[in-house]
């Protein structure tokens, strides 16, 4: 898109290793090598249990890094940082802090002006599609609804980056494609970096510019995808013969694994 | 639950037959069987004792001494085992130089500390607050260390990505979440303070109810020690209901379900 040349965030043969209970060392990831530009969205696709979300902790800076290197904006990552905006699978809402106490978590962690901050906590509810919410405590919200608190949560601090693991993999089916849609409209409004960790092929394909196939354990990255589709996209995007096409390419770098499931 | 009965009468009216039922029984018990009513007075008597002693003046001023004494030693010891719980948790050190003695005189029945308490503080009240103090900190203690240390790790994941300090982690997650245990450890610490104002006041004192239980027996007044005996009940009901009132108030959203059932 720009065609700069240095990537935003540069992933080079990221290794991960884990002891076990038993003492043996297991490769969670082996000789990992993804580069991501500025503004884009890319989606990393893996059969469960491929490292993908580990690799995702590594670039938020929660995890340490057996060998290789992270680079973030030309800065080696050694620690968590400030820039970057986390999506969990689970909502990881405080049930005690209501939904806008929960969405200015970060404004206080970081000794945002509170006034401020409170402006725009409302307005990312309302981009979020939670205008009514903001004294509604947590429970009182199904669970889509705290997902979208907990994305304008991780927009708080307006980070340059949001990292995303598996942000719909709790919700139903149906509230998923919504929240597909909602992500991109989002996405769209804010124009992130986006990496967002998933297992669901159709998914990664609605809304990335990229897709970064990661081979079952010990994971790596084995090919990154181009998805040229036009944006904005829709629900009418899934229908396009260019997203059928690359569905039925990523479908068949999992079914060629012996034993190894691609998931839904 | 379709009754046309008011909600009060539905409420109150079975425990109220039940107590009447067991009055009934206890006024007519020492008739029918022959027993002394010096020995098992009947709640008549007992009325009359407890009005006889409200007279001489000797409740009210009784009563608010151990109110005094259990309170004001359940707040030092619940500071002081929040406190501890703290520390134990937020330094590896500290634990290691402070836990095994913790618990080994968690072991130690500590009511047989009373003696000692009184021998160096003294039979003012400030000794029963002390031996109140000692006897609740303990259970505050071991539940706020469980609660300090059971923390959802995706919120401590939270916190870390963006960078919070240890005593942010602490205030904005770490203390509320704990809260439910912190509790759990207040309802067993207030009973607990009673008894430890008690023994105190049986050790050696010149007021409170338990010196006026033992008064009451070494005169032989049973029925008089009936009507302290009541007191006391009311006295702990009054401290427990306290506690389970700011339970409900501020760990709202963890009621446990016998509270909810009762309040709708």
């Amino acid at each position: 898109m720009t065609g700069s040349k240095m990537p935003l965030i540069d992933i080079r043969g990221v290794r991960k290793q884990f002891r076990s209970r038993s003492g043996i060392e297991i490769d969670a990831l082996t000789d990992t090598t993804l580069a991501v530009e500025a503004n884009e969205f890319i989606c990393i696709v893996g059969p469960s249990g491929c490292g993908k979300s580990t690799l995702l902790r590594m670039i938020a800076g929660l995890e340490t890094i057996t060998a290789g290197s992270i680079d973030i904006g030309r800065a080696r990552v050694t620690g968590a940082r400030r820039d970057i905006g986390l999506v969990f699978q689970s909502p990881v809402m405080l049930p005690w802090r209501t939904i806008l106490k929960n969405v200015l978590v970060p404004a206080e962690v970081l000794k945002m002006d509170m006034a401020r901050a409170r402006v725009r906590a409302h307005e990312l509810l309302a981009l979020v599609g939670l205008e009514g919410f903001a004294d509604r405590y947590p429970d009182e919200l199904s669970g889509g609804m705290r997902q979208r608190a907990a994305i304008a949560r991780a927009l708080m601090h307006d980070p340059n980056i949001l990292l995303m693991d598996e942000p719909f993999g709790a919700l139903d089916a149906l509230t998923r494609e919504a929240m597909n849609l909602e992500l991109l409209r989002i996405w769209q409004a804010s124009r992130k970096t986006v990496v967002l960790v998933t297992h669901s092929i159709e998914e990664a394909l609605l809304l990335s510019d990229k897709v970064a196939v990661f081979s079952p354990r010990p994971g790596y990255v084995r090919e990154v995808i181009d998805v040229p589709i036009a944006r904005p996209r829709s629900a009418a995007t899934r229908t396009d013969p260019v997203f059928i096409q690359l569905a039925d390419r990523l479908r068949g770098f999992f079914q060629a694994e012996p034993g190894g499931g691609a998931g839904h | 639950m379709s009754s046309k009965i008011p909600m009060p009468i539905r409420r109150y009216l079975p425990p109220a037959i039940g107590g009447a039922v067991l009055l009934i029984v206890w006024e007519s018990l020492p008739r029918i069987f022959d027993i002394s009513t010096l020995l098992l007075p009947p709640p008549s008597a007992v009325a009359a004792s407890m009005w006889h002693l409200f007279d001489r003046g000797l409740l009210v001023g009784n009563f608010l001494v151990t109110l005094v004494e259990a309170l004001g030693g359940f707040v030092i010891g619940s500071i002081l085992g929040v406190f501890f719980a703290f520390l134990v948790t937020r330094s590896e050190l500290i634990e290691r130089m402070l836990l095994p003695y913790l618990i080994g005189l968690q072991a130690l029945p500590k009511v047989a500390l009373a003696p000692l308490i009184v021998v160096w503080i003294g039979i003012g009240i400030e000794s029963k607050i002390a031996i109140a103090a000692v006897i609740s900190f303990f259970p505050v203690l071991i539940n706020a260390i469980v609660g300090f240390s059971t923390v959802e790790a995706e919120k401590i994941d939270l916190m870390r990505s963006l960078v919070a300090s240890g005593w942010q982690q602490f205030r904005i997650v770490i203390f509320p979440n704990s809260l439910p245990f912190i509790f759990a450890g207040l309802n067993v610490g207030i009973v607990l303070s009673i008894t430890g104002a008690l023994v105190g006041e049986f050790i050696g004192a010149d007021r409170g109810l338990g010196n006026l239980l033992l008064q009451l027996n070494y005169n032989m007044d049973i029925s008089g020690m009936f009507a302290v005996l009541v007191v006391l009940a009311l006295l702990g009901i009054i401290l427990y209901a306290l506690v389970r009132f700011l339970h409900i108030r501020l760990v709202f959203w963890a009621k446990p379900d016998n509270l909810r059932a009762g309040n709708n």
